[in-house]
């Protein structure tokens, strides 16, 4: 990252988990985002209800940079537990705001940074009543404080609140207030702006700030979903919760006030992956969404759904594993799980979104693909991508789209045939064609994880068996012809960086920056599997390779090996994997350490290890 | 054999029901199972119940887990569609499939092994949702693919064949869907098809989850002497408490009842349930009196049977959820998706 500077900085806010910082980050993020600036939210919290500190960075990036950048330039300190560690985390020539109600001089005592003190309890408490409404007004104040320090306009503020609060119009007046106290404080002690400021741009035209679970709860809605199943878990819920939401505005009949959608909460996720296979099989799109936990439940009836050619979508938000791991941090540590979730040779189609846009568009293409393919689909996101604010272009929706429904027969189909055989390869693609029920006794079929034949009858024999199988391997390639393409950025360069899913806003970040340093590269963003030819191609046609991935175990690296005719020696793995989103700084540190080892010794190194 | 199908041959005066339909049309494939098994009289109890109702086969959705019992969905109503699903999920297969379109009949067939282990999550769950479908367990107190292990269901002392004793205490999964709400609790055996039929067609038209604990006894691992599941155990010691009588839509009440001793139920669509008791004091109505008199018997090693309780349903999964009368299957695409105008007035809130 290039020094810091006006509108290309990072803000770090350090509170108590559960006091309501929630909607003073956001009331900053927004009003930064409504100057036309590009920002970044990341949200770094406990696995909590109350109490566990939390923090949450904003970066503004003129650049639209979209990933973390990994310093500090103004630290919002508002938790005295963790006042120690996140003093040390300032970069030097930055600033430090914290609570001075009561003074801590010793323990903020740093030479190469600026403390900016403000009695924030002590303004509340003369303002405010109540002890809730005085902490939730102290973080709406160190907002006012922040909004004066960055020359943020105010009346952006009010209109904020005021959209926020259109049902409670009187909480617009109690949080303005609270916005003035702290701004005004500032503006009388300290000299603002600061150089770290918010210069107005027009850089988020067209642009919306959406997290990767609402997006992708869109895509259902959009897809045509009416069957919803899951069990809760972190970081999956928001993503139903917001299925929800936009089901019960848009879903509901305006005559008879009928929900054109079934809700239904699971009792655990083997319950739930059950609940889609059934609606799927029976003509509802159904999805549901998980986290890596659930998807080690849902094995088994996935392995069911691909061998019984039962279509299903799955979210799989990744968090941090293995077993319950951290819950409330972001990790790419399902990649083989997805692919190959249960027993015997199964594998799955799953789907890489790098950011909530793509969470929306893959959606949708994650039911045409299931039901195209009569197989489950996994989209493979993770908290980064799923909880946090992202800055991303307006999602587009063409009218004219609908559902490719795959191979389904109608009665009229039905009555034409002499005889129905549910898993026949009629069409040389590996396909066979399905029928729902209640359609004509003809063509009723039994569905079945035990062994069949190409009829749909149950057979223990070698040679039926066998065709059936095969016949999966043949999908399998038609399959690779028809998930979304690789993207491939650059050619001609020695060097590739491979990867996938959130890891794609450091590596254009890194790519950049590698670039200044006179290191070009060429890029591969992965973002299906299976694997198409250009996946091939690429690999072929770079003499250094790079696998740059978020987890211990390079696991995009074991697919590639798995699944392409690459030598795994020739794949660098770059690995990141402590819970918090990848930076620039740690692919750029670890591509220059192979390419240009005494460049990389020389460069202050904080970020984790390169390995191969 | 399963993957032999049975020849559809049928004598032309084998009786028809409205649809023009014969018993052998709700037939499905032969029987793989053990010759003798209980599994293969409920089997064709089903046949014959379905044929009573005059069901459209392809109508008639077929769900089962796993085991001996999850098998029987392939012999019967071959004009369905079939799910053999996982072991012990089969509920889950049946919400699903239930909330796409509710306007299918619903026939899980589950075992004690199915339902009472690794399947008790589901089924206690599928209850609480009142899923409205007819969930019969095949109860044998045994696992009979595995080669005679005891299952949950095995009473203390019963004997294994080899002569071990089963010393856990036994899930009764009748008392538990009394205890979790079930509307339509109804236990039977394999042998009184006199009993069972009826039982089957009032299950499948009550708009809800309907439940039949049918006593099945397998004749290869637990038809010993010193089993509490044996045919000759199981005809010693079950009681009909309540016999219940399946009158269809339309039709009259003929069968001659004392007065006083019969209680017709007026099921959703007209056609009735008519309950005789039988068991002296017996209330198929008073849920907490129903547990209570079911209890005491066990305590004794008797099986009540037959209807045993029966209230209105308060509703199913979609009169709770609040979903349209047609099934969400049908629902056009144009219906589902918002639009894009729609979108951007959506978007107007991420900005």
């Amino acid at each position: 990252m290039s020094a810091p500077s006006s509108n290309d900085f990072s803000i770090k806010i350090a509170t108590v988990n559960g006091t309501g910082s929630a909607s003073a980050n956001t009331l900053l993020m927004k009003s930064i985002f409504r100057s036309g600036i590009p920002v970044v939210g990341k949200n770094y919290f406990p696995s909590n209800i109350q109490g566990l500190p939390t923090w949450y960075e904003i970066r503004v990036t003129r650049d639209g940079y979209a990933a973390r950048s990994g310093r500090v330039d103004i630290m919002v300190a508002m938790n005295a537990e963790t006042y120690g560690r996140d003093v040390k985390e300032v970069a030097a020539g930055g600033y430090l705001v914290y609570d001075s109600t009561w003074p801590r001089p010793a323990l903020l005592a740093r030479h190469d940074i600026t403390v900016l003190g403000v009695p924030l309890a002590q303004l509340c408490n003369e303002n405010f009543n109540g002890v809730r409404t005085r902490i939730l007004m102290k973080n709406i104040c160190y907002a006012g404080v922040l909004a004066a320090l960055l020359d943020l306009d105010l009346a952006r503020i009010r209109e904020l609140l005021a959209e926020t609060y259109a049902k409670k119009p009187q909480l617009v007046d109690s949080n303005m207030k609270a916005i003035q106290l702290g701004y005004d404080y500032a503006r009388a002690h300290f000299s603002c702006p600061l150089p770290l400021h918010v210069a107005p741009l027009d850089h988020t035209r067209g642009h919306v700030m959406i997290d990767g679970n609402t997006a992708a709860a869109l895509g259902c809605l959009y897809a045509g979903a009416t069957v919803a199943a899951w069990y809760p878990i972190t970081p999956s819920t928001s993503l139903m919760d917001a299925f929800k939401m936009f089901a019960d505005r848009q879903r509901v009949d305006r005559e008879t006030g009928a929900k054109n959608f079934a809700f239904i909460q699971a009792e655990d996720e083997l319950a739930a992956i059950g609940m889609v296979i059934g609606a799927m099989w029976n003509g509802a799109r159904s999805f549901t969404a998980t986290s890596g936990p659930g998807i080690s439940l849902m094995s088994e009836f996935l392995g069911l759904a691909y061998y019984a050619e039962v279509p299903a979508v799955i979210f799989d938000v990744q968090r941090v594993g293995p077993s319950t791991g951290m819950p409330t941090r972001t990790q790419q540590g399902d990649l083989t799980l997805a692919a190959y979730a249960s027993h015997g040779d199964t594998r799955h189609v799953c789907l890489y979104p790098a950011n909530p846009e793509e969470c929306f568009y893959m959606a949708v293409q994650a039911f045409d693909l299931a039901e195209r393919l009569q197989t489950p689909v996994l989209v493979l996101s993770d908290l980064d991508i799923g909880m946090n604010d992202w800055m991303c272009p307006d999602l587009k929706w063409d009218d004219s789209y609908r559902p490719d429904r795959g191979k389904m027969l109608d009665k009229e189909q039905v009555l034409k045939l002499t005889k129905f055989y549910r898993y026949f390869d009629h069409d040389g693609d590996g396909i066979g064609y399905r029928t729902l029920p209640g359609v004509h006794p003809k063509a009723a079929y039994f569905t079945r994880g035990s062994g069949h034949n190409q009829y749909g009858v149950y057979t223990e024999d070698s040679t039926e068996y066998r065709i059936v199988l095969d016949r999966l391997m043949k999908k399998w390639a038609t399959a690779a012809t028809l998930v979304p393409r690789a993207v491939v950025d650059g050619s001609g360069s020695r060097i590739g960086l491979v990867s996938i899913g959130s890891c794609d806003a450091a590596i254009r970040e890194a790519r950049d920056q590698l670039k200044a340093r006179g290191v070009a590269t060429d890029y591969l963003r992965v973002r299906a599997f299976p694997f198409g030819e250009e996946v091939e191609k690429f690999l072929a046609a770079h003499e250094v390779l790079f696998v740059i991935e978020q987890n211990r175990d390079a696991q995009l690296r074991s697919l590639l090996t798995l699944d392409t005719a690459v030598l795994k020696t020739r794949l660098h793995s770059l690995l990141h994997y402590d819970g918090l989103p990848v930076s620039a700084q740690f692919i750029v540190e670890g591509v220059l350490a192979t390419v240009q080892p005494q460049a990389a010794a020389a460069s202050p190194s904080r970020a984790g290890v390169a390995r191969n | 054999m399963t993957y032999l199908a049975k020849p559809k041959v049928a004598h032309p005066s084998l009786p028809k029901n409205p649809l023009g339909f014969t018993r052998r049309d709700y037939e499905g494939a032969l029987s793989t199972l053990c010759a003798g098994c209980g599994h293969d009289s409920i089997t064709a109890a089903v046949v014959e119940a379905a044929w009573g109702l005059a069901l459209e086969p392809q109508n008639v959705v077929k769900l089962s887990g796993i085991g001996c019992s999850s098998k029987t969905t392939a012999y019967f109503v071959s004009g369905g569609h079939g799910f053999n699903s996982v072991h012990g999920r089969m509920p889950s297969i049946a919400m699903g499939a239930n909330a796409a379109n509710r306007n299918l009949t619903y026939i899980g067939v589950s075992g004690d092994g199915d339902t009472l282990s690794i399947g008790l999550g589901q089924f206690c769950h599928a209850i609480r949702r009142n899923l409205n479908m007819l969930y019969i367990i095949e109860n044998n107190g045994v696992y009979g693919l595995t080669k005679g292990q005891f299952s949950a269901s095995a009473d203390v002392g019963s004997k294994a064949k080899k002569g071990e004793a089963n010393t856990q205490p036994p899930i009764d999964p009748v008392l538990l869907a009394l205890t979790l709400g079930a509307t339509f609790v109804a236990r039977s055996f394999s042998g009184d098809k006199q009993q069972l039929v009826p039982l089957i067609q009032a299950g499948l038209e009550h708009q809800g989850f309907a439940l039949i604990d049918v006593l099945s006894p397998c004749v290869t691992f637990n038809d010993h002497e010193g089993s509490t599941k044996s045919y000759a155990y199981t005809r010693e010691h079950y009681e009909p408490a309540v016999h219940a009588d399946f009158v269809p839509r339309q039709a009259a009440i003929t069968a001659d009842y004392p007065p006083g001793e019969a209680l017709p139920v007026e099921m959703h669509d007209g056609s009735r349930i008519v309950l005789r008791k039988i068991e002296e004091g017996y209330d198929p109505t008073d849920r907490a009196l129903a547990m209570t008199r079911i209890q005491e018997r066990l305590a004794e090693g008797e099986h009540l049977t037959g209807l045993l309780y029966l209230a209105p349903s308060p509703g199913d999964f979609h009169v709770a959820n609040g979903t349209p009368r047609f099934a969400l299957n049908s629902l056009p695409y144009e219906a589902l998706c918002p639009g894009a105008a729609a979108l951007e007035r959506t978007l107007a809130r991420y900005r």
